[in-house]
């Protein structure tokens, strides 16, 4: 069962990130690039690691899209964003990304089905990640807490406008 | 329950670095390089979780999590430096805004 679900799941992701690569319109890509990552989120939930799975979606799908959807809409190119916007009220191009988050949300439905929740043999509950983020790696923690801080310190940086002639 | 084979899990996540690097090298938009460079994070973590469910250590969802640290002060940087780009070129065309000798294009018109 576990198995089967796997391998949907794996076209999925692989037919969504192909998908990606190959649009044009930059926002068509995103909506791909979305359920790609929440079939890559079911992928941990099949492996075990529930804690993964939901940070995928919440950061990675969540987040991180956000941040590219703000940037794609500040960049707002001209005339042409107009009217990709005015297609992005039809319908029909919703079908593609709408369809491959159907077979994900079929393969939740399958996998909670018969078995509510039933932990597996090699499930990594996230208190075992917890404490061992904590214990013997708390030293990648703050490293990790450190690359966080220069990164918003760069990308303020880099934000800045500053009123100069064209280089 | 059956457990997924760890080969088909590598399989697919070499399956999706593969396709985020076609993506990196085939396409010349900075804001499609920046997804690319995400698909590719995210099958190096996906090879991660994959070997940490196989051996049911907590390693491989640590390593993911420093993977998503990572992949986010990159994407916050790297959608600084697209706008600073637009900004100044007007453009987000990898190969308009090269500066440091010809781009591919004008190269291959040069030949």
């Amino acid at each position: 069962m576990t198995v089967l679900l796997f391998y949907f799941t794996a076209a999925v992701a692989m037919i969504a990130t192909w998908l990606v690569i190959t649009r044009t319109n930059a926002v068509h890509a995103l909506l791909y690039l979305i359920v790609s990552l929440l079939a890559t989120g079911f992928v941990f939930l099949l492996l075990g690691a529930y804690f993964a799975a939901l940070l995928e979606v919440i950061v990675y799908a969540g987040a991180v899209m956000v941040l590219f959807l703000f940037v794609l809409m500040m960049l707002g190119l001209g005339k042409h964003s107009e009217r990709a916007e005015k297609g992005l009220l039809k319908p029909r191009l919703w079908y593609g990304p709408a369809f491959l988050c159907g077979v994900l949300l079929g393969e939740w439905g399958a996998l909670f089905a018969g078995h509510p929740l039933s932990v597996e043999l090699h499930a990594v509950s996230a208190k075992a990640v917890g404490i061992a983020l904590l214990g013997p790696y708390v030293l990648a923690v703050e490293l990790a807490s450190m690359l966080l801080m220069a990164g918003l310190v760069g990308a303020y940086h880099l934000t800045e406008l500053k009123r100069r002639p064209p280089a | 329950m059956t457990m997924v084979p760890l080969t088909h899990v590598l399989l697919l996540s070499a399956v999706l670095f593969a396709l985020g690097m076609g993506g990196l090298l085939g396409r010349r938009n900075l804001i499609f390089m920046l997804m690319s460079l995400e698909i590719m994070f995210n099958a190096a973590g996906l090879a991660f979780i994959a070997a940490g469910a196989r051996w049911g250590q907590a390693d491989g969802q640590i390593f993911f999590i420093l993977i998503l640290t990572l992949a986010a002060a990159e994407v916050g940087v790297g959608l600084g430096l697209a706008l600073q780009i637009y900004h100044r070129f007007r453009t987000l065309d990898m190969d308009e805004v090269c500066e440091l000798g010809e781009s591919f294009n004008d190269q291959a018109e040069n030949r």
